[in-house]
């Protein structure tokens, strides 16, 4: 009996992973056009290897979309390219630049605009022009308190709008995808990941990631709290505090107006995964977009957003 | 998984419980929850500086660790919760996910929902008042929906003078009800003051008189390894999986999540509801074949003979075979604001993998959730309403009592024009 005992047992990483290939699998089942949104990222990466693994030794039976701004880390689309090749996975790319040439969104304007708020219009058009019913995202319940109530199978109205007091009840296995015409989903796989269980399983599945995540050094500009990477679109004010060479790394990665970097000299998986063991800020305290105000990311999730 | 990764990582041996809290109004769950975060140093200093702002500027007496919990703005501006918000914490022993599930009467629905994936609930009462109607209305719910273990949490010992008499009183009172539900194996009651601290995660000082467990060390350490069932064999096919490529060109493997049981290769397995039977010939993954697979794991299994097979098909085996029927027996729970149940309505029905419409033959009883008593002349559900009644499928269904498999005896129903989820069912 006790050896029954020990042999049955599943530790916590397998059992996230198989709830998240029955997710993915799920949402290649009920609808007809799903898409798994892929930004580089580390969740997004975690998501697409999910994804080899739920159908292999099949293709994955769904695109991976890329919301692009034009204001991505190079490293970052590399890192894309590379991992969809190794994938054999089709890459559909909307450009937000495509919005703002059409007049669909305007820019912002000035020394801090961010187009990070503007990826909602390209994604939600993106998701119109390819009558996508269902889109696979990242997003974890731990990161945000607006999170922590969001469904795996989260239901959209036709603007793309998330109604928080009008979702559907989740219950044991079964997610109900059912919809009317003209809406759809957005399914989050990795609703019950942590940061933690994000990394330990990177490491133990010994997947690779953009340099991004690992210590290097970069020149930096300090604002509004968060410390950006100098590019062309992040470019220092009058009075702002640059730091030429700062050794750092990426806790998350998007957009380069509102990512933010922290001091680090974890340059490898077993480092960084103690320097998240014992991180004193949450992980979107380095994101400038939430710091907007405190009910930053209910408002933007209301709109659409990931 | 690898299962080459080197065992001295002490993570890859945490295992994970999901447990869900219930309590009144004012109980002090939210309280509890920041309690346990914040005791077992799972906070962080940014949230931290937001709730000690915020309980500032409340003019709270003391850092309201309630806050930690906070939802939605909603919630914040009306001091409520209004929905199951999860959250997450881990110790060296275990991950943790918390269903923090709302007490309040018209919230049925979310303790259900909160329940139906728990190894555990915490039931909190109030010292001063001890067992209340609610309390009992949670107790019964845990047992409907199968939670084996059961914390019963007396909060708010501090107010009571830590009195050993009073918490006996109240534990008693709990046990004269709970003697009624027989899903609950394993209930601990913990004397605790989640204001203060006492035995949340810390040993408390002023209740020497208790010796057992305090509540954190007692979710770490409470057996859950059978609460999956790992004798009858159940395999709903959700995916079929047909790689179309040179390399793999007949191919043709079943996806899905084992609901029970255990399967290898070579295993004798009857697909339902065909009949049909045959051996499995692989148990794939991206890692390469595996030597078994079992509850709750995901997997793919290619079988020896090609049978037509497709999503909502069982793979069993001929020991102790599921029942397979187009009429069934089942508790529900009504979970729609805007319609009613009521007999000969027609519904989708979602169980493993398969949707058939079902239509409601008959209302047996509802069940009065305070009293347990049944209520036969009133055969329309309401919002969080429970009851028993009998449903006629449009195809037969491969199940399991709820008693025996949760994933095998559970579905839900879903209303042919909202497409809204209207009622969690549990068959007999």
């Amino acid at each position: 009996m006790d050896e029954e005992r020990t042999s049955y047992q599943v530790n916590h990483l397998a059992q996230l992973e198989s709830e998240a290939i029955y997710i993915l699998r799920e949402t290649a089942a009920q609808f007809e056009r799903p898409a798994l949104l892929f930004s580089g990222g580390k969740d997004s990466i975690v998501m697409a290897h999910l994804a080899r693994k739920a159908f292999h030794p099949a293709r994955l039976p769904f695109p991976l979309l890329h919301v692009d701004t034009g204001h991505n880390f190079q490293e970052t689309l590399d890192y894309r390219d590379q991992y969809v090749s190794d994938l054999r996975a089709e890459l559909v790319v909307a450009y937000v630049q495509d919005s703002i040439d059409k007049g669909r969104v305007q820019e912002e304007k000035g020394p801090f605009a961010s187009r990070n708020k503007l990826q909602t219009v390209t994604l939600l058009d993106a998701i119109a022009d390819n009558q996508y019913d269902a889109c696979l995202g990242g997003g974890r319940r731990d990161e945000e308190k607006a999170r922590a109530k969001e469904r795996f199978f989260s239901h959209r109205d036709d603007f793309g709008q998330w109604d928080p007091k009008n979702q559907r009840p989740e219950l044991w296995n079964l997610f109900n995808g059912r919809k009317h015409h003209g809406e759809h989903f957005r399914v989050f796989p990795l609703s019950n990941w942590t940061e933690m269980d994000v990394w330990q399983y990177i490491k133990s599945e010994n997947i690779p990631l953009p340099s991004l995540y690992f210590s290097h050094q970069r020149d930096v500009v300090h604002r509004s709290g968060a410390m950006l990477a100098i590019s062309e679109v992040v470019t220092p004010q009058p009075g702002e505090r640059i730091e030429t060479s700062a050794v750092v790394r990426f806790r998350t990665i998007g957009d380069m107006t509102c990512t933010g970097a922290v001091y680090s000299e974890a340059a490898d998986m077993d480092t960084i995964i103690y320097e998240v063991a014992t991180a004193r800020q949450t992980e979107r305290g380095t994101r400038a977009d939430d710091k907007r105000s405190e009910t930053a990311m209910e408002d933007r999730k209301k709109e659409g957003y990931f | 998984m690898h299962t080459d990764i080197p065992i001295d990582e002490g993570y890859l041996h945490m295992d994970l419980l999901r447990f869900t809290t219930a309590g009144s109004v004012d109980d002090g769950k939210s309280t509890l929850i920041g309690r346990l975060l914040y005791d077992s140093k799972n906070t962080f200093e940014d949230q931290m500086e937001a709730v000690e702002a915020t309980s500032k500027k409340r003019g709270d007496e003391h850092v309201n660790l309630a806050l930690l919990t906070d939802g939605l703005r909603a919630e914040r501006e009306q001091g409520i919760t209004i929905d199951v918000a999860y959250r997450y914490f881990a110790t060296p022993k275990r991950k943790f996910i918390i269903a923090d599930t709302p007490g309040h009467i018209q919230y049925t629905r979310n303790m259900v929902t909160g329940a139906s994936t728990a190894n555990l609930a915490i039931i909190l009462v109030d010292a001063r008042l001890g067992v209340i109607e609610q309390t009992c209305r949670h107790a019964f719910i845990a047992d409907l929906l199968r939670i084996r273990h059961v914390i019963l949490a007396v909060n708010k010992m501090d107010l009571v003078d830590y009195s050993e008499k009073r918490f006996n009183e109240i534990v008693d009172e709990f046990k004269r009800f709970a003697s009624r539900l027989d899903n609950i194996v394993d209930m601990v009651a913990i004397p605790i003051s989640a204001l203060h601290g006492d035995n949340v995660v810390d040993k408390s000082k002023n209740m020497d008189w208790y010796e057992g467990p305090t509540m954190l060390y007692h979710l770490e350490t409470v057996y859950i390894g059978s609460d999956h069932n790992h004798v009858d064999a159940r395999f709903p096919v959700q995916w079929v999986i047909r790689p179309h490529s040179d390399e793999y060109h007949d191919f043709r493997g079943y996806a899905g999540r084992v609901a029970g049981g255990v399967f290898r290769p070579g295993d004798e397995v009857v697909v339902q509801p065909s009949g049909f039977t045959t051996k499995i010939k692989a148990i794939e993954s991206y890692e390469g074949p595996q030597e078994s697979t079992f509850a709750p794991l995901s997997c793919t299994i290619t079988l020896e003979d090609e049978i037509d097979i497709s999503r909502g098909d069982m793979i069993t085996k001929p020991n102790n075979p599921p029942k397979k029927d187009q009429e069934i027996e089942a508790m529900i729970c009504w979970f729609s604001e805007s319609t009613q149940l009521s007999p000969n309505a027609k519904y989708y029905l979602r169980h493993t993998t398969k949707e058939v419409k079902a239509v409601v033959k008959d209302v047996r009883y509802k069940v009065n959730i305070n009293t347990l008593h049944k209520i036969e002349d009133d055969k329309t559900f309401r919002l969080n309403e429970i009851g028993r009644i009998t449903l006629r499928t449009s195809a037969p269904l491969i199940y399991d009592s709820y008693r025996r498999n949760r994933a095998t005896g559970s579905f839900i129903l879903i209303d042919s024009l909202t497409n809204e989820t209207v009622a969690a069912g549990m068959i007999l």
